[in-house]
């Protein structure tokens, strides 16, 4: 069917091309002969042909091309009077004798387009005179493409200011005129045409009609362009009309095209100028007008405009810019009743782009746009539509992206009441923009209060809010949020100790209500937070002033106490251990001997009770011992019992290897090699003999279970432990005890039944290369050295 | 001529949020050979972006690591140089010298990276290098006060290694450089 109608279509403008260059052929003859006559009857013979209802707007457009081509050459004719005889005056009479109404109307209007150059007539009159009786054709199709055709030749002759065609006083009215009426009558051909061709698709009707819809705004586009059309004119008689006939014309698809047509049109000065007019517009349109796109694309003029001087920045506040659009938004969301929550906030985004680039000085616009997206949100449920969803994430993410401190979204209170219009998860989407635009920027939370607010926005991510599990979300997303609040954390700071500990504080009380799986993530960047903030403190002893001080060391171990208690009953205790160890040595940095102690308690109790894992318990123990080391806090009594404690817990490693050299790593406890350090050179012996009876003890397992004696590698790392507290002048360690040590080694490697290892052999013949080395150096090292024999 | 990353000790998120923007911007993929890592990460998300930097990348496990899997020591042959690798944690007392001596000797290498410290030193040692290239985000540590932001770069060609150390410092980029050649051979 379809296609058969296409095919006689294409028959049908075949057909019509074919009498077209028939009768031209002949036209062109009579003008060669210039034969007035002749050419008349051939030329309107010619455009009968435009007079079809079988084609469809675009092939009809493709016949009236042809016939447009050809009339040039008509009205070149026409122009040389020497040529045919007649004056302009008689032609413009004769040419209304044709026969049929529509070749007579091309024919007036060419003849007419001379008449006006010639200047016999006045412009305005000859066009109000083709204006007029262009009426006669009422075809939609037929009369929207005469005069489209009407426009075309009249453009570069209308009475405008300036133009060799302008008359008397205010002829430019008559141009303004003019213009306006073929323009109306145009449109309302055009909207007629949507009643036409029963039986088609109304799909495709409306397609064509889409495809005509440049001939009627060509004709805003030459208002546009007329000089004469100042702002007064263009506010009383230009707008007023225009808007008047696209209002009345009550069709959807005129209606969206001309209001963006007008907008593209004209002037943004103008716009700015008329925005109450414009915008009272609006609320009339047909329900099914897009109008969000229309007042979307005017705000993105007018803010355009404004960026494009800071001199018209006066102009925007003059005629209220901000609160117009605003209200006109308003009434266009209440009138169009069925528009979609989308569709509101959409606009809510435009006009918050609008005051975000017009008035980036105006928060309080940028919060009465959020209190309006509220009251528009509120009352209803949360937010299903995708769409919608997203477009408050714009929303609220513009005012972050703008100003590049999110310290400012802080402060607007209608902030979080969009933000507790959101589900559980866009809430979640949002809060990582929030977070990512802190850290984009290295924006610093500096006070309490706004780490309050802050944690409020972001509540979504500290906490499981109502309604889901953690599980429901995939635990790669779940570890990607939280270490974005861990990193987070470190943003919020403040030099004055007093605000940053009340910030502590605020943290804490929010991460503490996060739940097991949160807390691994949030507690140690605070935990670390806090202990740069006793590094600045240390030294103050507190409760020097009394009571009144409340940043304080001390005070500050508590919290750190409370909050890695919290991660022990996880329970988390390696991370437990790891942080009470830290806040250990921070102790001792402040001299607080008994607090020191205290967390060393929890870590050792940590390590009695959680922490199973053989090879945790190797990591725990080089912890545990690296940081007892350092410590010099402790009295003679409290280092016995925690350097004990921490040997023993060496000596009692499951593996042989991992016990002897956690047992010779304690050595150290007993030399720590500065001024006032202990040096108890008879304990350091004890340790290293206890750890070559592990060696020892792990060789001999060896042989019984694998049949050969495993390498030596204990052996030459003892050695060089040896060799250590030898040269750090340790009495106890003799250069006998090192030749001995050397000689077991040796014997041990050439033994048959000590398993090859090439890795012990090279680490060994290091060591000697190294006593070499040593002996060679001279001076008294050297001399140290003289007695071991190599 | 190689070019060697070495960095560690980032603490992210725990101790910092991320590297120093200046670092980020002079750290581009596809001009370093190899990354050496002492560890202390923390997290995947810089195990990746390290990845990205260089895809040849040898890491060891440091006490706040989350992946497991890393070793506790590593070594790796670049050119003529043997580079051993460990976080450091492991070798009491921190930082000191004789003991990491030992480690060196231990693992048999011309060049020992370690971490933990947080506190760049590059020392000539008996014949080879121990090399500590501090935090590269200048994260707090029981061990160091006020430390900066530093990485190192390591120029490796032929016999001869030059060692740039890269340091924040009050928002300025200070680079130094040091330079190291082999003289004795090892046994391998």
């Amino acid at each position: 069917m379809m296609i058969n109608g296409i095919e006689d279509e294409d028959k049908w403008l075949a057909e019509g091309i074919a009498a077209i260059q028939h009768n031209a052929f002949y036209m062109h003859r009579a003008l060669d002969a210039n034969n007035l006559r002749e050419a008349l009857k051939y030329s309107a013979q010619m455009l009968s042909e435009l007079r079809t209802s079988k084609l469809s707007p675009h092939k009809y457009y493709e016949l009236y091309m042809r016939a447009f081509d050809e009339l040039r050459k008509l009205e070149m004719f026409f122009k040389d009077e020497s040529r045919h005889g007649v004056s302009i005056v008689d032609l413009y009479e004769l040419v209304q004798h044709a026969g049929n109404i529509l070749p007579r109307m091309y024919l007036l209007c060419t003849v007419g387009s001379v008449y006006i150059k010639s200047k016999e007539a006045p412009a305005k009159d000859v066009l109000k005179d083709l204006v007029e009786m262009c009426r006669g054709v009422q075809h939609p199709i037929r009369g929207l493409f005469l005069r489209s055709y009407l426009a075309q030749i009249s453009r570069d002759k209308l009475p405008d200011i300036g133009s060799e065609y302008e008359g008397d006083a205010d002829s430019v009215v008559d141009a303004v005129e003019f213009v306006l009426q073929n323009f109306t009558e145009m449109n309302k051909l055009w909207v007629r045409l949507q009643h036409q061709g029963p039986g088609r698709v109304r799909e495709k009707l409306e397609k064509e009609r889409s495809e005509l819809r440049d001939l009627v705004g060509k004709n805003l586009h030459v208002l546009g362009q007329i000089e004469g059309v100042d702002l007064g004119m263009y506010k009383d008689a230009v707008l007023p009309r225009v808007l008047e006939q696209i209002v009345n014309c009550s069709d959807d698809l005129a209606q969206y095209y001309l209001m963006d047509c007008i907008i593209q049109v004209f002037p943004d000065e103008y716009h700015l100028q008329t925005l109450e007019t414009l915008l009272g517009a609006c609320p009339q349109l047909q329900p099914t007008v897009d109008v969000k796109t229309v007042l979307s694309q005017l705000m993105e003029r007018l803010s355009n405009y404004a960026a494009s001087s800071t001199d018209v920045l006066p102009e925007f506040l003059q005629v209220e810019a901000f609160a117009k659009l605003s209200s006109a938004i308003g009434r266009v969301i209440e009138a169009q009743v069925n528009m979609p929550i989308v569709g509101a906030i959409t606009l809510y985004v435009s006009l918050l782009t609008f005051t975000l680039r017009v008035h980036p000085d105006r928060l309080d616009y940028v919060d009465q746009v959020l209190g309006a997206c509220v009251k528009k949100l509120s009352g209803k449920p949360k937010l299903e539509d995708q769409r919608a969803k997203k477009q408050v994430v714009a929303l609220l993410s513009a005012p972050l992206e703008k100003y590049n401190d999110a310290v400012m979204a802080l402060t607007l209170s209608n902030y979080p009441r969009v933000m507790d219009h959101l589900d559980n998860e866009t809430n979640k989407v949002m809060a990582m923009v929030i977070i990512e635009s802190i850290m984009k920027n290295y924006t610093c939370i500096s006070t309490a209060d706004q780490v309050e607010v802050l944690f409020e926005l972001i509540k979504g991510l500290i906490k499981d809010l109502d309604g889901t599990a953690v599980d429901e979300l995939d635990e790669e997303d779940f570890n990607e949020e939280q270490n974005s609040v861990a990193r987070l954390i470190h943003m919020l700071y403040n030099d004055d100790p007093e605000e940053l500990l009340k910030i502590i504080c605020t943290v804490k009380k929010s991460i503490m209500n996060g739940g097991p799986r949160r807390l691994p993530f949030t507690v140690p960047p605070l935990i670390f937070s806090a202990l740069r903030l006793i590094r600045q403190l240390q030294g103050q002893d507190g409760d020097v002033a009394g009571e009144e001080v409340p940043a304080t060391p001390k005070k500050i171990f508590q919290i750190l106490n409370e909050m890695i208690e919290s991660l022990s009953t996880i329970p988390s205790p390696e991370l437990a251990l790891r942080l009470y160890l830290q806040c250990a040595e921070a102790a001792n940095d402040c001299g607080l001997e008994p607090v020191a102690y205290e967390f060393f308690t929890q870590a050792f109790v940590l390590y009695e009770e959680e922490i199973a894992d053989s090879k945790a318990q190797v990591t725990a123990i080089h912890l545990i011992t690296g940081t007892l080391q350092r410590l010099n806090v402790f009295g003679v009594e409290n280092r016995d019992t925690l350097t004990h404690k921490a040997t023993g817990y060496s000596a009692k490693l499951l593996k042989k290897p991992d016990q002897c050299r956690a047992v010779y790593a304690c050595s150290h406890l007993f030399w720590v090699d500065d001024q006032d350090g202990i040096k108890d050179g008879e304990r350091v012996l004890l340790c290293l003999k206890r750890a070559l009876r592990i060696a020892n003890a792990a060789q001999q397992m060896a042989n019984v279970t694998r049949g050969n004696s495993g390498p030596v590698t204990l052996f030459v790392e003892i050695l060089n432990k040896y060799l250590y507290f030898f040269e750090k002048g340790n009495p106890q360690i003799t250069s006998a005890a090192i030749q001995g040590l050397i000689e077991l080694i040796t014997t041990e490697m050439q033994s048959e039944s000590t398993a090859p290892n090439a890795a012990s052999d090279a680490f060994f013949a290091s060591t000697l290369r190294y006593i070499q080395f040593q002996k060679q150096k001279g001076g008294a090292m050297g001399e140290k050295y003289d007695s071991v024999k190599v | 001529m190689v070019l060697v990353l070495a960095l560690g000790d980032l603490h992210v998120p725990h101790r910092a949020p991320d590297l120093p923007a200046k670092f980020k911007s002079m750290l581009v993929p596809g001009k370093i050979q190899h990354i050496i890592c002492p560890g202390n990460l923390c997290i995947k998300e810089v195990h990746d972006y390290l990845k990205t930097l260089c895809p040849d990348l040898h890491i060891t496990r440091g006490e706040y690591d989350e992946e497991m899997r890393y070793p506790e020591t590593k070594t790796l042959t670049i050119g003529q140089f043997k580079l051993g690798l460990c976080h450091g944690h492991q070798v009491i007392p921190w930082g000191d010298l004789d003991s990491l001596a030992m480690l060196q000797r231990q693992l048999d290498v011309d060049i020992l990276v370690t971490g933990h410290t947080h506190q760049f030193t590059a020392y000539k040692h008996e014949g080879g290098v121990v090399i500590n290239p501090g935090s590269a985000t200048g994260a707090y540590s029981s061990i160091t006060y006020d430390v900066n932001p530093s990485f190192v770069l390591m120029d490796i060609d032929g016999l001869r290694v030059v060692v740039y150390v890269y340091e924040l410092i009050d928002g300025e980029v200070k680079v130094d450089k040091i330079d190291f050649k082999k003289t004795t051979t090892t046994s391998h």
